[in-house]
Order: C-alpha cells, then structure tokens, then sequence
C-alpha cells in the first residue's frame, strides 16, 4: 500500500532517486536544489542507498562524473539550479549525443546579475537545446513521480537519452506537501536495472565521444534529432506503464477545464496550481477561459498542443523567463507550433513575462492578466509581451 | 571508408565498436598542397623520411615514395630535401 507522507519537494525527489536504487551520484551544493543531495549523502551514509556519492568540485564536474559512470551502465542521478545549470553547460551536451541515460532534477533558479537565488525558467532556456528529454512538475508529488518515469524512459533501449525533470525552485523544491510513496517493491518492478547495451567493458573495447570531423558530425546529428523525435511516443507508452502501475496519469500536454473556452492560458511549471484558482473564479463569473500546462517540454509535443488549440480564440502564454531583444521563448514556439494552421483554426497568441527571480504572482494578478489578455486580442495588440507585476 | 556511412548505419551515439580505427582516417584530405618527387635528383639520404611528422614516407622498391593517404602536405620534407628534389604542388594543379 502507498504511504501518505509529508515531505518536502526536494526530498520527494530524494525518495525517487533511493527507490530507483541508483549506483552513482555526483552533485554540488546549489541553492535551490541543496535539499535532495543532502538528504541522499545522508540516506548513502546510512546505508539505505547502496551508491557511489562523488562529492565534485563544481557542476561541470559533477556532469562529467555521471557522464562516464553512466559510460559504465550505472544508473546515475545528478541535480542542480541556476548559476549550477549554467556551469553545467558544456557537458549537458555530452551525454545526449552519447546518448547515455543520465537522469537529473532541477529546482529552476534565475541567473545572474543580480544575484538572485530565487525561482524562475531562465536556467532552463538557456539550456533548451542540450538534447535532453524535459518534463516540468509542479507540486512534490509530481516531481517524484516525473522522476521515477524520467529514468524508466531514459533507459529504455529504444531512447537512451538523458532525462531532466524541472521543478520550480522553493515553489517546489521548499514546500513541504502530502506525497504518497509507493511500496518499494513496486517501485523495483517499475524500474528494473539498467541494461545499458554498450557499457565500458576490457572484454568488448567501444570507444564512446570520439572525433566527429565534418564528414560525419552531420550524420551523427541526424541520429540525434530522429532519437529525440521517436522518444516521444515512448513518452507517452511510459506515461501510461506508470499510471497502470501508480494510478497517476500524466500528459505531455495537460488541460483543465478547458471546455469550450474562447481563451486558453498556457505555461510550465508550479504557477499551474495557482492559475487553476483564477480559472475557476473566472468561470464562476461567466468567463470561459482554460487552463493548459506543458508536462512535456522536450521533444515539443507541437501536434498535441495544435490539438488542444486549434479552434480555440485566443491563447494566453504566461512565462517565467525571456529571451532578450526576442520575447518569451515559451510563447515563440507556441506560436511556431501554430503556424501552419489554416486561418479559423489558428488562435491569436499574446505573451505575459512574470514570476521572475521569485516573484510571486496572485491568484489575482493571473485574473487580471487574463483580462488584458482579453484586451490585447479585442485590439489586436499581438506582438511583444508584457510584464506581470511590473512597478512602472 | 566508414566516413561514408549513412545516419542509420551508425551505432548508437556514434559508438566505434571496432577498435584501432583511426588508421582508416584519411588525413590527406586536408591538404591544399602536395608533394611531388623527382626520383632522378633524390640520393636516397632519408631527411623526408626523419623529418615527416606523419610518417608518411615510405619505401617501395628501394625508392622513397608519399603515402597520399596519410600526407597532410604540411612541405616539410620539401623544405628539408637538400636536392630540391620534392617540389609542392598545389592540389587540383
């Protein structure tokens, strides 16, 4: 039987890491992300985790170590946030041309300047092309369960690609929650050892990572992309194994209440809960308006969001991070995503940027986006974005 | 040569699963100029086949000769002949 615990964000995410019975474990301490390698030092000190813990000296290593012990079929685990994320850049590049099943969590932190600990999406935009799978959870309970389907997808042979799962930092990663733990038996039948097909072994020599000069680093990048392509059906057969064995179901495009509403709000990432509160005092008051949140963020799922828009008036992106002199990058591939759809079909899109470095946004500031929403399609204020929140 | 291998024939993650290899790497494509030996003025004294840093040089039938499939065309050895015997040439010429 389950168990119903509290437990903070962050070591929910610990608990998955422990089920999953992971070999290997490299990270450094980062604000907000500290919480789940300190609770997995202690549960490898105890003894309730039988892994290697590799304290490294900085997050580029930290990647690196779980790059070559992943080289070596281990299962791996590594996080971090922010500032982390970045120094991690270089490597995150290695493991999905490798396509070596790393799996890792981040507790989504603003970048520099100024320094702020705080959450936001910037880490993971400018992170967005590294070739891993991404998933965004948006409560404690989702990130242990997006963990635990983030190795099993990852390892499947048919994928084998490296699987980061997203959670906001503190809205998340420090709010403590009821999550319901499953028997660790369950957990083991749901996730077998891997069976990595190329480990580092004497006995049958692979070189891995060598020199792709020009007359095949295209040919490479082609397996990639096709890698990634086709791991989203696995995502979704994945999705459906854990809910036969969890009951959980998960999509790579969620909706609520969505039913015929003229306008949709999308985004990733904890501030759903909060936007679900101002659907429904919206509905309350006649306004049909929806809400829709991407779980899955990589690959794209472009064809299941056209079918979730496509005929609705207007959509609504609210997004935590920018991409300067652009715009939102969220709202920039929604866009893109719509743009072959004949006219009639294809929903006006205008774009809201809030929630940065830790900013709260209220229930109310979320029902007041979705008027001026509302205004800026009635007037056919389209392009740019506008800030959530903002002292002018 | 496996450089001609198309996206689906490569292992995954572009795995080399047959060691030693590198041998197959054809560094004469990267060559603007190559080598070219007048045997009638070489007096067999080997400074190309010293001063090669591909070794490349190689004897056949008791003559020095340029493996082609290797030579990077750097002139070394253009430049160490005492004879003047190897001139370079630019490819394509």
């Amino acid at each position: 039987m389950p168990r119903r615990v509290a437990l903070e964000g962050s070591h929910a995410v610990s608990e998955a890491v422990r089920m999953a019975d992971v070999d290997v474990i490299a990270a450094y301490p980062i604000t907000p992300q500290t919480h789940i390698v300190e609770r997995l030092a202690e549960m490898v000190a105890n003894g309730e985790l039988d892994a290697e813990f590799i304290c490294v000296e900085s997050e580029h290593s930290a990647m690196s170590a779980v790059v070559g012990a992943a080289a070596c079929g281990a299962r791996v685990f590594t996080c971090t946030a922010g500032q982390g994320l970045e120094l991690m850049h270089e490597v995150l590049f290695v493991p999905s041309a490798m396509r070596l099943p790393v799996v890792a969590v981040i507790a989504n932190r603003a970048l520099s300047a100024p320094l702020n600990v705080w959450g936001d999406h910037s880490d993971v935009m400018a992170i967005r092309d590294c070739g891993w799978i991404q998933m965004f959870a948006e409560n404690a309970q989702q990130a242990f369960d997006l963990t635990l389907c983030a190795y099993k997808v990852a390892e499947r042979p048919d994928v084998l690609l490296p699987a980061m799962v997203h959670i906001d930092g503190f809205h998340v990663s420090h709010v403590v929650e009821p999550v319901l733990l499953p028997e660790e038996e369950t957990v083991r039948e749901f996730l077998p050892p891997s069976e990595y097909p190329f480990p580092l072994d004497p006995d049958r020599p692979v070189s891995m990572g060598c020199y792709g000069p020009p007359y095949i680093y295209t040919e490479v990048k082609k397996a990639q992309e096709v890698a990634i392509e086709n791991s989203y059906e696995k995502v979704l057969e994945t999705f459906k194994e854990f809910k036969d064995v969890f009951g959980r179901e998960y999509r790579p495009v969620e909706t609520y209440r969505v039913e015929d509403a003229d306008m949709l709000l999308l985004m990733m990432g904890s501030y759903a809960e909060t936007a679900m509160l101002a659907i429904d005092a919206l509905r309350e008051r006649g306004d049909n308006v929806g809400l829709v949140r991407l779980r899955l963020w990589r690959p794209f799922p472009a064809e299941e969001l056209r079918n979730v828009l496509r005929g609705v008036k207007a959509v609504c992106v609210f997004e935590r991070a920018i991409s300067f002199g652009m715009g939102g990058p969220l709202c920039a591939e929604v866009r893109a995503a719509l743009y072959h759809l004949p006219e009639g079909e294809r929903p006006k899109v205008v774009s809201f940027v809030g929630g940065l470095g830790g900013r709260d946004v209220s229930v109310e500031e979320f029902e007041a986006m979705l008027r001026r929403a509302k205004e800026r399609v009635s007037s056919d204020e389209l392009e740019g974005f506008e800030f959530v929140g903002l002292r002018e | 040569m496996r450089g001609e291998l198309s996206w689906k024939e490569l292992e995954v993650g572009a795995i080399v699963t047959e060691p030693g290899n590198a041998a197959e790497y054809r560094t004469g494509d990267w060559r603007s100029e190559r080598p070219v030996r007048k045997q009638e003025l070489c007096i067999m004294c080997g400074n190309c086949y010293i001063y090669c840093p591909e070794g490349c040089i190689v004897l056949k039938e008791g003559r020095y000769e340029t493996d082609l499939y290797y030579c990077k065309g750097c002139g070394i050895c253009a430049n160490e002949c005492p004879k003047g015997a190897i001139e370079m040439v630019e490819e394509g010429k």
